[in-house]
């Protein structure tokens, strides 16, 4: 099946800056793909690039294997639902709802007919009257879904739609977004810099950074196999133990990293089970934050490792440790991931 | 310890400081003092004046006497009306008016959208320097520039000329009613010194508007199939109308109240403004004048009304 978008080697660059350097993707037909990654790592301006907003200085995007590098937005088959909605001020919400219906001539009663159906979609059936500046921000994010959405695009551009939401909204928005998805079975580029949102509603994910993508692949894959210290440590959160002590501690010669739920604090004398590692720190730092606690604590050679427990017991139950107490903590050598030899990135 | 610091605060109660808590708890009276000055000037002085001015207009002249009877009539108006001369100068200086607007924002527009979507830094500071800079100028200079400019001997034609392109100047001063002996001395010149004497009016108001007008506006009409085209007429042009009309006050009435411009460029065929001045200087008749000047106010609030109707306002 041909791919819904195809980037081959595709560079961007801004004067000096280099947006995006060299990025190659591809995005499945009908799939949900995010983009993360932090701010001026270049997720935006790879959806730009999609939408035609901006033009590659170097390489090819490709939609639905059309090499679309000289047509222009208007031209393209895909829609966006813009970061700040850009909904037009000047209009009816069912105008902005038909604004792509009116663009190519359809009748009236027609385009009255399709916008009423996208915003029940949405579920903003009969607020077609108002004007945009007289809805909810959930309400505007809504109305620019619609939009985007009337013309069935190929493919659905999104620029941190949920930014500007409160967080019980936003994890509202993002079940709703992903039951959409299903619904309309449209591909999805899903930009973000939410790690959980990435994880929580997409497909598959490609983490950017500075320009360059560090990994792509399944939400398990990237936060179980994190295949850069970039990664790990920005999927999550991540203790990464460098060389001599990943020797001592897991028998590798190379940097490791293991997420602070996959470790346990041990009870003394407990017996130990097969293949585990077993470290000795001191507590410094106790966060209590409702349905577990975490920990942080000082191992040999000053690292520090962040241990989160689960409170199923009860805060106070089994082994509640307090600052300054010595903790013997354990993990499967299963749990760790082992970080590539040599980073030439992080050297450069 | 708190007490302490409280009465370390209340043992120094300059006079200053006790009047600055004044206003600090009472907001209103700030407000007061900030607004009556202002509201003295414009309410008492400006808008006072100008009542008393167009009173005027509702009393008459005495045609034996030449006195002024101090009674409330129509008479003035009716007056006014009555004259063929009198609606003339009134429909010459409204249908001026209309072409200078008309040329301005035409004129305008782009000069305002590259200011607004493209010029930056240094090249906008250029931008807003060229727009500015003739209104630092007396106003005078440059209208009598402007009268050196037109004239049969001046640059205009002497460019004409040196294009081999006289016969295509003449031709525009042969048409009927704009044209006339030179430029100097045409509707058509005057056209010319009012549209560049109001221009900066008109551009800046609307690179105000179109400044607001945020980018992915732009680009989110492009995404759902509009070609520029159409984003100008459907997006661009009606958020930033409030900005071209307000513009288009200023470029209006500047016309409909100026008497300098058609005085030194203009035929002997009078504008409203001309009219105010001669009949409250030479003919001292100053209900008539206060009359006159009755006329651009009501076509302005007629305009106003026209423009509120076109939407003009809907997107403040």
């Amino acid at each position: 099946m041909v791919a819904a978008v195809r980037f081959a080697s595709v560079s961007r660059h801004f004067g000096e800056v280099r947006a995006i350097d060299d990025v190659s993707l591809e995005v499945a037909d009908g799939e949900f793909f995010a983009m993360l990654g932090p701010s001026g790592s270049g997720k935006t301006t790879c959806l730009r690039l999609i939408a035609g907003f901006e033009r590659p200085d170097a390489g090819h995007v490709h939609i639905h294997g059309r090499n679309v590098d000289g047509i222009p937005p208007y031209d393209r088959d895909v829609n966006t639902v813009f970061q700040d909605y850009a909904l037009f001020p000047h209009m009816s919400v069912r105008d902005n709802v038909a604004y792509s219906l009116m663009v190519r001539k359809v009748a009236r009663e027609e385009r009255h007919r399709q916008a009423e159906e996208a915003l029940e979609l949405v579920r903003l059936a009969g607020l077609g009257e108002r004007r945009p500046a007289a809805l909810s921000g959930g309400q505007r994010q809504r109305v620019a879904l619609a939009r985007a959405l009337i013309n069935h695009p190929s493919v659905l551009l999104l620029d941190e739609p949920l930014g500007a939401l409160d967080l019980k909204l936003r994890e509202q928005m993002q079940i709703e977004l992903k039951a959409l998805q299903r619904k309309v079975g449209i591909t999805f580029v899903y930009v973000t810099h939410d790690q959980q949102e990435a994880l929580s509603m997409s497909d598959r994910l490609a983490v950017f950074n500075e320009g360059r993508i560090e990994q792509i692949g399944t939400p398990q894959d990237i936060y179980e196999h994190p295949a850069t210290p970039f990664v790990a440590a920005f999927v999550g959160t991540s203790n990464l133990i460098e060389p001599p002590l990943a020797a001592e501690i897991a028998g590798t010669d190379r940097a490791f990293s293991i997420r602070p739920e996959r470790i346990r604090i041990l009870e003394e004398d407990a017996p130990l089970p097969q293949a585990y590692c077993v470290v000795e720190g001191r507590v410094e730092e106790v966060q209590y934050l409702g349905a577990s606690t975490r920990y942080d604590v000082v191992i040999k050679g000053g690292a520090r490792l962040v241990v989160l427990r689960q409170n199923d017991r009860g805060a106070t139950a089994g082994t509640a440790a307090r600052p300054g107490e010595t903790l013997r903590l354990g993990f499967e050598r299963a749990a760790i991931q082992v970080m590539p030899k040599s980073n030439d990135r992080e050297a450069g | 310890m708190s007490t302490l610091g409280a009465e370390a605060v209340l043992t120094r109660p300059g006079a200053l400081r006790r009047f600055s808590s004044l206003l600090y708890v009472r907001p209103r009276l700030l407000l007061l003092f900030l607004l009556v000055p202002p509201l003295l000037w414009l309410g008492v002085i400006y808008l006072g004046s100008l009542f008393s001015l167009l009173a005027q207009s509702f009393f008459y002249i005495d045609g034996f006497t030449g006195q002024i009877v101090h009674e409330l009539s129509l008479r003035t108006y009716a007056e006014l009306l009555s004259s063929r001369a009198n609606l003339d100068v009134i429909l010459r200086t409204a249908g001026m008016a209309l072409s200078v607007t008309l040329a301005a924002a035409v004129i305008g527009f782009p000069v305002a959208y590259y200011m607004a979507r493209y010029a930056r830094g240094r090249v906008k500071a250029l931008f807003y320097l060229g727009v500015m800079l003739p209104l630092w100028s007396s106003y005078l200079v440059r209208v009598y520039a402007w009268k050196l400019i037109l004239a049969k001997e001046g640059i205009v034609g002497w460019a004409f000329d040196q294009l081999k392109l006289t016969w295509l100047l003449e031709g525009l001063l042969s048409i009927p009613v704009v044209g006339g002996a030179s430029l100097s001395v045409s509707y058509l010149g005057m056209f010319l010194v009012f549209t560049y004497m109001w221009l900066p009016y008109m551009i800046l108001p609307t690179q105000a508007a179109l400044e607001r007008v945020p980018l992915s506006l732009l680009e989110a009409s492009g995404d759902l199939g509009a070609r520029p085209g159409t984003t100008f007429w459907k997006v661009v042009l009606p958020l930033a109308f409030p900005g071209v009309v307000a513009g288009s006050i200023f470029t209006f009435s500047l016309t409909l109240g100026d008497y300098i411009i058609p005085y030194i460029i203009g035929s002997s065929r009078f504008f409203i403004g001309q009219v105010v001045f001669l009949q409250q200087g030479t003919a001292g008749n100053i209900p008539l004048a206060a009359a006159f000047s009755v006329v651009p106010i009501v076509i302005m609030a007629a305009y106003l009304t026209l423009a509120k109707r076109l939407g003009a306002f809907d997107a403040l």
